[in-house]
């Protein structure tokens, strides 16, 4: 028997489609959630040409919702479509919001294990045709065995849930949290950290006509704390979650390319990060918000690193409360610059099972302005009571000595250019 | 500011309605495509309707098309851009509504109106692009010929100027456009050629050959990348050559010259189309769009206002939707499933068939003959035919496989004792066939159904000895079977609803398209044929030249002349049709003493071609052939056989062997090949008033498969 190694994980692209406004009011009302997938799927292609299609040994598609049309196995119906090889195979996934998230690191773990040379990972979500929770029958035993607490099965609850637990985590708090979100995606968005990894998609619409969808849809750049502080609170009379500080609900694909590092080396494909490892926990199903906490404990523990040797965190925005749960477990500030800094969920929408790997695209970006960071951190809080983390290195890291100078010319940059994108956003909204 | 937009005048044509249609809307969305500065206007033509009932152009729509453009010329947006609802880009003209038209100034106005409209895509200054994302015919490849640019999607199910096909010409622009722009070839080919050759469509590969589209694009992400092509082109980094065809006198006219052989070929010169377009093709190497165009408006207003253009209508109405929805046939619901078939006889009919059920009912299909010889020599006849159709990539080697194991053969009838459908093709003797059914009903249960494909026994006298009597049906195929789609179904005395229901449905799942029949003899199509090509033998009995009398008929465009049907109907199953006609009706059916004395000297081969492809009789035949002293004149002989035709046509209606005058149509034009302009037959006898003067009236009111009084 030949001796058995392990192999580095590397991503090597990683593209999604613009996010749109699920409902019938928004831009992919009536287009396909597999063929949001397909265009993914053919996007990654394209930017690779030196991939040959038939290497790719893995389609993994991850959906909340695996009926209609993101039935059928959809890493295979998406992989058929898209016009890959039939010699490659493909399956769909579930693990709610951290489908796309697992999607990467099931395929992740069989490159590790010399299983896979290449794969496709990546996720929907079209929220517009499949309500969150739609067709579930949970099982009466939940609550009548207590379980879970009612409140579980329902996202915006737990998140309020987190408020009484934690009282310090106040509605303020949450509310400026969310409208930095939104001025850090619309920085992001007017310095061209966005749309180089969107790829467009014709939209149908009976009534219109066709167009083309090239934008997120659901951004609202003029947020301020003050202007959402009286929205309603859906979830609770008086309560502190809005649709404000909350993540909306969205349309949206997303996918990446992985690879064994010695196979992009053969190839010729980009490494624009490597997986350094990876973990995921299982907290309180009413307090599912804490997810990312013991998940990234576990990771960080496993890889042999603490949160201090991260540089730079993507974590998923479902509710801004459940992000400052993480930041204060960990002693960072709401504001600190190593969180979101192209903005998060709360601004460009969270289409469940495609989250994860969004959170990976804008990583991978950020690690190629930022060679002075070497790791990086994308996390996120799953249904049911769950966290799902992921730790990556910068294969561009030059050395810590570039950080701090670095670290504060970009996040200047940052702010100027919110300052100014604000003004350019209410311009094109005119 | 782009002011060259040509403007359109307020409306687009004032008063000009059609009725029925079926108004497509234009809608205009701008929008953002990266590469692109300033915005795309985006058009997106829609009937409203699903893929099943495809977008046309009335008046109503072509005026939607026109404020459209108003609308994005207004927003001098960086490109226009002009595409479909899904699976259809647009299907051309409504036929419903064009085939209407009486007045020749509403014709001229119709085509005037869309071709100004289309023409602003043209005339231009903005880039325009259509970006063909399905099925486009007939004016649908029209509009795309006056953009600037054309991309096609490489699912595309059809593409097609089939205006010919039905007795007009591409005259929204077509004839002056495609050869300037793929050349007088291509021009020739997609306007004459494949629509006189039953209406060829082009797949997405062959129309990108042919220059009729720049590029063909994955239809994955058709409409995605079809707008980053067009950033391109409007950046530069891709360039579309166009070629100055114009320039070569010679290819243009060798094009032109080849188009009317074709022509010749096909129509014999009995529809004017193809002709009328050629001359416009001829046009457009010397004459500019505003010549080219006028002289193309006025060839379309000729056209839409000629008979063949009606019967052309007419016959695509019957062979789209009568063939499809074939009427008197009993509730498809009653069908019994039909999960094996039965075939008798092993002869070549009978293989054919097995071949054909095989293929497309895909259920076990058992053969039998009289002994093992003959029974191999058909299984081995159509394994033949698997491995021919493997080797021409029409099927697979699963199917091959597949098909292989379920013909078999046996000699014994208790094989068809779960067959749900039994058709036998044995000798064409009434004795024969009796007994053949009398030994299968020992065998079947009594809902099996009995099927003949007797072409003219009756089929009420072939069951009457049978315990069910009421299972038996006629089932006549034409020949080549895989290929002519009629098939008579023939209700006999007793036939029962379930045992007919079941005959429609197996007809469908063959994909076929039958008309019912009472059993008459000979039924339809060989009856008519038969008492047609009496007349022509006939008259050569009776010392007409045989050039003249099967040449008589020329002006009327047959796909074949009436001694070359013979021959290949064959002159034995000829004589014997013929001689079950003249046993039931003696009046009009006679058998000739030379047809027999052909078919007694064995006989097959009845014409002969010289060095220059000049048909004639051929030597040994015309030796043979005793002639009397009594020639006719070719308009003598014509006006003969196109009497008999119409008396045995009214005849038949009178006896109730089909419904209506249409179902005899359907026959003639799908088990006959009897061409569109003639509308099958009765719309010929009625416009040439042959109907009137020889039974004193038409087969249906003017206006109905001709033009209205």
């Amino acid at each position: 028997m030949t001796a058995r190694t392990l192999n580095d994980v590397a991503f090597v692209e990683g593209v999604r489609t613009p996010f749109g406004k699920a409902g019938a009011k928004g831009q992919f009302a009536e287009t396909r959630a597999d063929d949001l997938v397909v265009k993914v799927i053919r996007e990654l292609l394209r930017r690779h040409p030196e991939l040959p299609p038939e290497r790719i040994d893995e389609v993994a598609v991850a959906a909340a919702t695996q009926t209609g049309d993101q039935g059928l196995t959809i890493g295979r119906t998406s992989a058929l479509l898209a016009g890959l090889p039939r010699s490659v195979p493909g399956f769909a996934i579930d693990r709610m919001c951290a489908g796309a998230m697992t999607a990467v690191t099931t395929v992740a773990s069989g490159i590790a294990a010399g299983a896979y040379d290449v794969a496709i990972a990546g996720g929907v979500e079209h929220m517009g045709h499949h309500p969150m929770g739609d067709g579930a029958d949970p099982n009466p035993r939940f609550v009548a065995d207590r379980l879970v607490d009612p409140s579980a099965l329902n996202m915006g609850a737990t998140a309020e849930n987190l408020h009484d637990r934690w009282p310090q985590l106040t509605k303020q708090r949450a509310d400026a949290f969310a409208a930095a979100s939104q001025r850090k995606y619309a920085a992001a968005l007017a310095t061209g950290k966005i749309t180089p990894d969107l790829v467009p998609v014709a939209t149908r619409s009976t009534e219109q006509g066709w167009g083309l969808a090239t934008t997120d849809e659901l951004p609202r750049p003029d947020t301020t704390a003050e202007g959402i502080a009286d929205l309603r609170t859906p979830f609770r009379p008086h309560g502190r979650v809005t649709a404000g500080n909350a993540s909306p609900l969205t349309d949206g694909a997303t996918g990446c390319l992985l690879a064994s590092v010695d196979t992009a080396a053969e190839l010729g494909l980009p490494v624009r990060m490597r997986m350094v490892g990876y973990a995921f926990a299982g907290v309180e199903p009413e307090l599912m918000g804490t997810g990312p906490i013991p998940a990234t404990e576990k990771a960080l523990a496993r890889a042999g690193l603490g949160l201090d040797d991260i540089g730079l965190i993507e974590i998923n925005e479902a509710f801004a409360v459940q992000v400052l749960a993480f930041t204060d477990h960990f002693g960072l500030a709401d504001d600190d610059p190593r969180l979101n800094p192209y903005g998060g969920a709360i601004a460009i929408g969270h289409p469940l099972a495609s989250s994860g790997v969004r959170l990976m695209i804008q990583l991978a970006r950020e690690f190629a302005e930022r060679p002075d960071v070497r790791y990086g951190l994308t996390t996120m809080c799953v249904g049911l009571g769950m966290g799902g983390s992921v730790i990556w290195e910068n294969p561009q890291y030059t050395g810590a000595g570039a950080a701090d100078p670095a670290a504060e010319t970009a996040a200047d940059a940052a702010r100027k250019a919110a300052e100014s994108a604000t003004v350019t956003m209410e311009g094109e909204a005119a | 500011m782009n002011t060259a937009a040509p403007a359109s005048e307020t409306t687009a044509a004032p008063g000009l309605t059609l009725p029925g249609e079926v108004v497509t809307a234009a809608h205009v969305r701008l929008v953002s495509v990266p590469g692109v500065a300033g915005q795309v206007a985006l058009i997106t033509l829609d009937n409203g309707m699903d893929h099943t009932r495809p977008t046309t152009f009335g008046p109503q729509g072509l005026a939607n098309i026109d404020a459209a453009l108003d609308q994005a010329f207004a927003a001098a947006p960086a490109a226009i851009a002009i595409t479909g609802k899904p699976f259809v880009f647009a299907a051309g003209a409504d036929l419903s509504g064009i085939g209407t038209i009486t007045d020749r100034e509403i014709a001229h106005a119709v085509g005037d109106l869309g071709r100004r409209v289309f023409r602003r895509l043209h005339d231009s200054s903005i880039p325009t692009f259509a970006l063909v994302n399905g099925a486009a015919l007939g004016g649908g490849v029209e509009i795309a010929l006056h953009c600037h640019y054309r991309t096609l999607a490489s699912n595309a199910a059809m593409v097609a100027l089939p205006e010919c096909f039905l007795g007009i010409l591409p005259g929204w622009g077509g004839t002056q456009l495609l050869p300037r722009i793929a050349g007088p070839e291509a021009a020739v080919t997609v306007i004459v050629d494949n629509a006189l050759n039953q209406n060829r469509m082009l797949r997405p590969d062959q129309a990108l050959r042919l220059g009729v589209v720049d590029v063909v694009l994955d239809a994955a992400d058709y409409l995605e990348r079809s707008l980053a092509w067009m950033a391109d082109v409007l950046g530069g980094s891709i360039a579309v050559p166009r070629k100055d065809y114009r320039a070569d006198e010679a290819a243009w006219s060798a094009a032109v010259a080849q188009g009317r052989m074709i022509a010749d070929l096909r129509t014999h010169g009995a529809s004017p189309a193809p002709y009328r377009a050629l001359e416009m093709i001829d046009l457009a190497r010397t004459a500019d769009l505003d010549e080219g165009f006028a002289a193309e408006g006025d060839a379309l207003a000729d056209l839409i206002c000629s008979q063949t253009f009606r019967a052309g209508v007419y016959a695509f109405n019957l062979t789209q939707k009568r063939a499809r929805r074939p009427a008197g046939a009993p509730d498809a619901a009653l069908a019994r499933p039909v999960a094996k078939v039965g075939v008798i006889g092993a002869g070549l009919m009978a293989t054919q068939l097995a071949l054909l059920f095989a293929r497309r009912l895909h259920v076990p299909v058992v053969i039998t003959d009289v002994d093992q010889a003959r029974l191999d020599k058909g299984l081995t006849g159509v394994r033949r035919e698997i491995d021919a159709l493997k080797a021409k990539g029409r099927i697979s080697g699963d199917e091959a496989n597949r098909l292989t194991a379920l013909v078999t053969g046996s000699l014994d009838y208790a094989a068809f004792a779960d067959a749900d459908f039994v058709i036998e093709a044995v000798f064409e003797e009434m004795g024969v066939k009796k007994q053949v059914f009398a030994e299968l009903e020992r065998h079947v249960p009594p809902t099996t159904v009995l099927a003949t494909n007797t072409s003219s026994l009756s089929v009420t006298d072939m069951a009457a000895d049978l315990a069910h009597p009421e299972r038996v049906v006629g089932f006549h195929f034409f020949n080549p079977v895989a290929v002519l789609p009629l098939l008579e179904i023939v209700q006999a005395g007793h036939t029962d609803d379930a045992a007919l229901a079941t005959a429609f449905a197996t007809a469908k799942a063959l994909h076929k398209g039958p008309i019912l029949v009472k059993d008459a003899p000979a039924f339809v199509v060989n009856r008519l044929l038969t008492r047609f090509m009496g007349e022509i033998i006939a008259a050569i009995d009776e010392g007409t030249d045989p050039a003249v009398a099967d040449g008589a008929l020329a002006p009327l465009g047959l796909p074949m002349t009436p001694i070359m049907l013979l021959q290949l109907v064959g002159p034995a199953v000829a004589l014997h049709v013929t001689e079950t006609l003249a046993m039931a009706f003696p009046d009009r059916f006679v058998v000739s003493r030379n047809l027999r004395r052909i078919v007694d000297g064995g006989h097959r081969t009845l014409v002969a071609f010289d060095e220059t492809g000049s048909q004639s009789l051929d030597p040994a035949i015309a030796a043979l052939w005793q002639q009397g002293d009594r020639p006719s004149t070719g308009d003598e002989v014509r006006d003969r056989a196109l009497a008999a035709l119409a008396d045995e046509a009214h005849r038949m209606l009178d006896e109730g062997v089909v419904a209506e005058a249409a179902d005899i149509d359907l026959a003639m034009l799908t088990g006959a090949g009897w061409p569109f302009w003639l509308g099958g037959i009765t719309p010929y006898l009625d416009r040439e008033g042959v109907s009137e003067r020889v039974v004193g009236r038409r087969f249906s009111p003017p206006g109905i498969a001709t033009l209205p009084a």
